[in-house]
């Protein structure tokens, strides 16, 4: 097949020593951004142009680099997820849900081993969508219109009421608060400031990675500060031993089906431009616990739970590389910044780049599959040196958590008022905490938010303001139909369910956002 | 450990490069040199910055490596504050700007700020509009497509990556205005994040038209996707827009250029501000620029000094009217 043919090409560009250095070099220094809060794969990626300017290096050679960078740090985020419940970067945000629990209950190594097979395996076969489908997938992201896009948004809002808590008015509440956050600054739509009180640096919208930073990290360290360094915050060490390093066949046996379907769901939620690596792992994690949560134990520990997000967020970061390429359209932060240099390199992504540019493309697409195994051999016997974090004590860890929360945020802009946002969303994080109000939609609505209302007012100016355009083509009417079913079965089943969940319920006391 | 790998390779490269440079006479001697990219990186005013940096240093012009600090925040606002307040005396100082920059200040989106309060050093080159429209529509040139808009405006909706009142929107505005398009807010402008977003919903079909820059387009042109009806120059531009008309050959008399160059802080001395209009003069003339430029879409727009100052308050001056008649300001 041509497309095998083109890839064996692409394994003679990448494999020099020069090229495995560079991705083993991306690779680490991804995996180590990618568990900071704060920096994530945009972020890393950026830091690593001027490296690749100064060395000189051609374009495939850059592109492999930043490349391994960005799969590495979508690694990355996991570890600080599941071992400190503070996501390392946004796509990481649902592997709390179910990692951390794990951690606590002293599952620590086995949820990391486990996440970083579901990373590998969400990679991977992401990265042969990317071989043999990527000029046919561009067709499915032209389907989506700013109609259909909406549509997709409000499937992800339907499906949220399931999602960590127990107490839906809470996530609700959480949800609202975070579409209220997203409202902040310019709007697009009329190029008029919201809520910005004639303060310059709120026009831009208050980036989610400072809201992210300050609702988990700094909230735990205010969490830790109450408690004055008692030894046991929230239990963090009463039972977190390092567990298992290595995740039994059965375990990863039993997880299989998940990664497999949650990796097919990223794959497609990361072609399409502006959903992306977070909406993927969101709707990941929900679908899975809709599909096979029928005793109730996504949220408290359910390996499931981390195989999901994981497969899917992985999956989502290859998927986002397919418009990137041959559409020169960026799917997220990340994709936007290997945009750049592709342009800055004298490369045009676009329809033509797979016939103009074959050496880049193929080369990059080898260098993946080689840098997710890379990412594979290095991230399994690294698990035994992660975990120990979890052996720290929390008054060395806390303070180490703020200095990095706050290093890492001033380093994305250079701005204080970002710190003083972060601070403002640290007390808001604990005083949700306090009320057991769920974070995690709270994040969710800043994420989706401005997209969702974007695109609904893009569709509204398109028709307008004819609201049965909403529902015009079959991809919208299906969508709705899902969100629809989604939102309403449970409602009906929910009291099947809280009557199993009643059982499951008995001595799960720590609070798990 | 992430940072010191790259700082200890520019600190080698500085290094090399001071060891072979030849100071410019001139009564101001720049020493360590910055330039601020009013966004995060990636965008165009980071570009700007790096490759002028970069120039700089590969042609001798200044000591070492040009540090970019990327300040973003309030679309330029927070780089053009920080600017003005806290570092107005600076001579090692540049920052990047552009038409954005300009569109900003005339529409007092950058609060308590005005263009007189920075120095104006010159420009690097720009990206003219273009007004493209997929492949199999039945608008073949810019007259067309205004008629279009006269007889029935609900019926095109025009899409651009700039939100509404940003440049792409004004381009078209700019186009219907001389076409002699009575009611400016009839015109159907949607917003996307990026040109690139917006093309693709060009191609999908969800809209009629597409405003952007030259550069943004460029992939879709090359495969045939999308059909540019007019190029928004004073005249044709070279390479792969070659074939394409400008609107002023159809007889609508509209320009857009998004021009990308620098200012300095108003407190700049007139020793520092002639010394960086002669060095950014410099690139502009250097073959690597030529070569820059070619690969990145740029078409000429070679202004400085006070000439640029003029320029930027002439484009300050008709965008604030252009916003008034939309009431965008009041």
């Amino acid at each position: 097949m041509d497309a095998l043919a083109s890839l064996a090409d692409g394994f003679a560009v990448a494999l020099t020593w020069q090229n495995l250095f560079l991705a083993l070099v991306g690779c680490f220094l991804g995996t180590v951004m990618g568990a900071l809060p704060g920096l994530g794969p945009s972020n890393g990626v950026a830091i690593l142009i001027p490296l690749a300017f100064t060395l000189g290096l051609g374009p495939t050679e850059a592109m492999i680099l930043l490349t391994s960078v960005y799969y590495g740090a979508m690694y990355g985020g996991r570890i600080s997820s599941i071992l400190l419940n503070i996501p390392g970067d946004e796509p990481a945000l649902m592997t709390t849900l179910d990692g951390y629990p794990m951690a606590q209950q002293g599952r620590g190594g086995e949820a990391l081993a486990l996440s970083g097979v579901a990373s590998f395996v969400g990679a991977f076969l992401a990265t042969w969508g990317l071989v043999f489908l990527a000029p046919q997938l561009v067709k499915v992201a032209l389907l989506f219109g700013p109609a259909e896009y909406f549509a997709l948004f409000v499937l992800a809002f339907a499906t949220l009421g399931g999602i960590a808590s127990r107490n839906q008015a809470k996530a609700a509440f959480a949800a609202a608060l975070g579409l209220g956050i997203a409202m902040v600054g310019v709007d697009g739509q009329t190029g008029v400031p919201r809520f910005s009180f004639g303060e310059v640096h709120l026009y831009d919208g208050i980036d989610f990675l400072v809201a992210i930073v300050g609702l988990f990290a700094l909230s735990e360290v205010f969490i830790f500060l109450e408690h004055r360094g008692e030894a046991s915050v929230e239990g963090k060490d009463t039972g977190a031993g390092i567990g298992r390093i290595v995740p039994s066949g059965r375990l990863i046996a039993r997880c299989t089906p998940t990664m497999l379907r949650t990796s097919l769901l990223g794959f497609i939620a990361g072609v399409l431009p502006g959903a992306g690596a977070s909406l993927g792992s969101f709707l990941a994690y929900s679908m899975e616990k809709k599909l096979v949560d029928r005793e109730g134990t996504f949220g408290t520990g359910d390996p499931r739970g981390v195989a999901a997000p994981e497969a899917g967020n992985n999956a989502a970061a290859g998927g986002a590389l397919v418009p990137m390429l041959a559409l020169g359209v960026p799917g997220s932060g990340t994709t936007a910044v290997l945009l750049a240099m592709l342009l800055a390199l004298n490369i045009t992504p676009g329809p033509l780049l797979f016939t103009q540019n074959p050496d880049v493309v193929w080369g990059l697409i080898a260098a993946l599959f080689i840098g997710n195994l890379m990412l594979l051999a290095m991230n399994i016997p690294m698990v035994g040196l992660f975990v120990r974090v979890l052996l720290v004590p929390p008054r060395i860890l806390m303070p180490i958590v703020a200095m990095v929360s706050f290093v890492g945020i001033y380093g994305i802009s250079g701005s204080t008022f970002d710190l003083l946002v972060m601070v403002v969303f640290g007390v808001l994080g604990w005083l949700l905490r306090k009320l057991d109000v769920p974070l995690v939609p709270v994040i969710l609505g800043v994420l989706l938010g401005n997209l969702m209302e974007a695109n609904l007012r893009r569709a509204m100016t398109i028709s307008d303001g004819d609201w049965t355009t909403l529902f015009a083509s079959p991809l919208s009417i299906g969508l709705w139909t899902v969100s629809i079913v989604g939102f309403v079965l449970p409602i009906i089943f929910g009291k099947v369910l809280r009557a199993r969940m009643g059982r499951r319920k008995d001595e799960e006391g720590a609070v798990s956002d | 450990m992430l940072v010191s790998t790259p700082v200890r390779r520019l600190a080698t490269a500085a290094v090399l490069a001071l060891s072979g440079l030849a100071a410019p006479a001139l009564a101001f001697e720049p020493t360590a040199t910055e330039c601020i990219a009013p966004a995060n990186p990636g965008g165009g005013w980071d570009f700007t910055c790096r490759q002028v940096g970069k120039t700089l240093q590969d042609l001798g012009l200044i000591p070492g490596t040009m540090q970019v600090s990327n300040l973003a925040g309030g679309g330029g606002g927070v780089a053009f504050a920080e600017v003005v307040n806290k570092r107005n005396d600076e001579n090692n100082l540049i920052v990047a700007a552009s038409t954005a920059t300009a569109t900003r200040l005339a529409q007092g989106a950058y609060p308590g700020n005005t263009r007189d309060q920075v120095r104006w050093l010159g420009s690097v080159g720009a990206d003219y509009g273009i007004i493209a429209v997929a492949k199999d529509s039945e608008v073949n040139t810019l007259p067309e497509l205004m008629e279009k808009i006269k007889t029935d405006p609900r019926s095109v909706s025009i899409a651009g990556g700039s939100a509404v009142g940003g440049w792409d929107h004004l381009k078209v505005l700019i186009a219907a205005d001389k076409a002699g398009i009575e009611d400016l807010r009839t015109i159907k402008y949607v917003a996307f994040d990026g040109g690139g977003e917006a093309v693709t919903q060009l191609l999908a079909g969800s809209v009629q038209a597409f405003t952007g820059d030259a550069s943004e387009a460029k992939g879709f042109v090359d495969s045939g996707d999308i059909k540019v009806i007019a190029v928004l120059a004073p005249e044709r531009l070279e390479g792969d827009f070659a074939s394409f008309p400008t609107a002023r050959e159809q007889g609508i008399d509209a320009i857009g250029a998004n021009w990308r160059g620098f200012y300095g802080p108003g407190g700049m001395s007139d020793d520092a501000y002639g010394f960086w209009v002669e060095q950014i003069g410099k690139v502009y003339d250097s073959a690597e620029w030529k070569q820059v430029m070619a690969q990145n879409g740029l078409a000429p727009l070679d202004l400085r000094g006070a000439e640029f100052e003029a320029f930027v308050a002439d484009s300050i001056a008709s965008i604030e009217q252009l916003s008034r008649e939309i009431g965008l300001i009041k």
